[in-house]
């Protein structure tokens, strides 16, 4: 009997942890002046889960992932992460929680006066306070590996094409093994060749690394590959939910628009 | 017409509010912790001894310029000795710290206001805050101290450049060995010449630092922004030097020449 309840046990920790919510937004609502950006979001984001957020540009998509890491602050609801709200937290409080948090930008936002390596040992030394260089280099060789840029190492980021770049971002945020990782249209202005790579790396890497994604895109390719789960948004509000299968079927006009493009 | 005045008002107000809340941030960053020493030396290089050849020959111009037009009015006077005690109280007291501080304001202010507008445009100073890193300590904390530093070194070899410059416009007309001509300049100055300018351009390269970082890490998302960032940078810093020139002046004269 004994024997049998070790066996259960890691089999329900283990589904207690893929059901434990790490992001947590209740009747979130963001406006700048009179115009209202987010009117009334709520969602939760499990942990080894990518949740795809579609919709047109101007919609409030990337507003709502600022709201997480606490560039903005929402004007009216609870948006929870790890159990804490982020409104409330200090500034001390805020740095310790973006260290769990990886966001990759939508032009990459690589430091342009340092090179590929000196942007990925950042984070190492400023983040995670890191002193033993050799430590360090394999550290950065490892994840830069990992996106296939090993080469460009010594490369300033003016040498580098939009991919490229976008690579290094995502090597950039992963340097410090973030348990949420935030998308911001990983794909937009890249070709779709190389948008298809990127959206393979964003799914390989959350199975390396086991992170939990928030990923912003209007790239129906980027949202098919990579979605566990996919919320549509249209004028600040969630409108559709569903896996990429049954959003194809679904009845909704706006939905139906993506599918259709 | 008087809601535009009050808007404008409300505006400037802000901005004021605004500004002593960023030196309030930029003040605890320096005691926060893991000073940023090699950003720190780099911004020392890139602002001190990259402006090093703008500011000498400035100077060096300046000086000559000064002797020559001095010496007409002097010599009519019949005072053509006092032309190196002239040229060494004014430039030292006060041509060569303003002269210094408003070339730093034109290269510096607006270097660092576009650099950082730029930053801001591009998302980098938002990738440096999300990751946890402290952008301010970074990026902020190390040029303002830089300029603060550099700008009053800046100043020291520009005036040594400038008195140099009146030697060799002296030397068009008249004949003076090296040797006497600076210890004449150096017999005429004493400690309160000296020290209020070197404190004055402290208070100078500050200013052209905070302005130049305020407005550039403060500035608008758009292409836009970073010009207006930079041009915005030396207005202001160019106006706050005049101010400060102004204030230490009167401070001097108080505490110095009674």
């Amino acid at each position: 009997m004994a024997v049998a309840k070790e066996h259960i046990e890691p089999k329900k920790k283990a589904s207690a942890q893929k059901d434990e919510v790490v992001i947590h937004a209740q009747g979130v609502k963001k406006a700048f002046g009179d115009k209202k950006v987010l009117k009334n979001i709520t969602f939760d984001l499990k942990r080894g889960e990518n949740m795809v957020v579609l919709g047109k540009s101007g919609q409030g998509k990337s507003v709502t992932i600022q709201c997480v890491v606490g560039l903005l602050k929402p004007d009216e609801g609870t948006l929870d992460v790890f159990g804490e709200n982020v409104a409330e937290m200090n500034d001390d409080e805020l740095k310790q929680l973006r260290i769990k948090i990886g966001f990759l930008f939508q032009s990459g936002a690589l430091y342009d006066s340092m090179t590929v390596r000196e942007n990925l040992e950042f984070p190492l030394t400023r983040v995670l306070k890191l002193t033993d260089q050799s430590e360090i280099g394999k550290k950065v060789e490892e994840v830069l590996d990992g996106v296939g840029l090993l080469d460009a190492i010594d490369k300033l980021p003016s040498d580098l094409s939009g991919g490229m770049r976008k690579r290094v971002g995502l090597a950039r945020t992963l340097i410090v093994n973030p348990e949420i990782m935030l998308y911001d249209e990983p794909t937009t202005g890249l070709d779709p060749i190389t948008s298809r790579e990127i959206s393979e790396l964003i799914l390989n890497m959350q199975k390396k690394y086991k992170t939990s994604s928030i990923i912003i895109t209007h790239d129906m390719e980027c949202a098919r590959i990579t979605a566990d789960r996919i919320v549509v948004m249209n004028e600040g509000e969630y409108i559709a939910e569903g896996t990429f299968k049954e959003l194809q079927k679904s009845d909704n006009e706006i939905v139906r628009s993506f599918f259709n493009e | 017409m008087a809601e535009q005045v009050i808007t404008g008002w409300r505006k400037w107000m802000l901005g004021i509010g605004e500004q002593c809340v960023f030196f309030a941030r930029f003040f605890r960053n320096i005691f926060a912790g893991g000073f940023e020493w090699s950003e720190f030396v780099r911004q020392c290089y890139e602002i001190g001894y990259r402006s090093m050849m703008l500011v000498g020959i400035t100077s060096f111009i300046m000086g000559l310029v000064l002797i020559l037009q001095l010496r007409p009015s002097l010599v009519e006077l019949g005072a053509a000795s006092m032309l190196p005690k002239t040229l060494a109280v004014s430039f030292i007291r006060e041509i060569g710290p303003v002269i210094t501080a408003i070339i730093c304001a034109g290269k510096i202010a607006s270097s660092i206001g576009a650099e950082l507008g730029s930053m801001k445009v591009t998302e980098q100073i938002d990738a440096m805050e999300v990751s946890g890193a402290n952008p301010l300590q970074y990026l902020v904390v190390t040029r303002i101290l830089a300029t603060s530093l550099m700008v009053p070194l800046l100043c020291i070899i520009g005036d040594a450049i400038g008195l140099f410059g009146g030697f060799l416009a002296l030397n068009f007309t008249d004949s003076i060995s090296f040797s006497l001509y600076f210890n004449k300049c150096i017999a005429s100055l004493d400690f309160s010449d000296f020290l209020p300018a070197v404190v004055k351009s402290v208070f100078f390269g500050f200013a052209i630092g905070f302005v130049g970082c305020y407005k550039g890490y403060n500035s608008n998302k758009g292409t836009e922004s970073v010009g207006i960032a930079a041009n915005s940078a030396v207005v202001t810093a160019s106006l706050w030097i005049f101010f400060i020139d102004a204030i230490a002046v009167q401070i001097t004269s108080l505490l110095f020449y009674k």
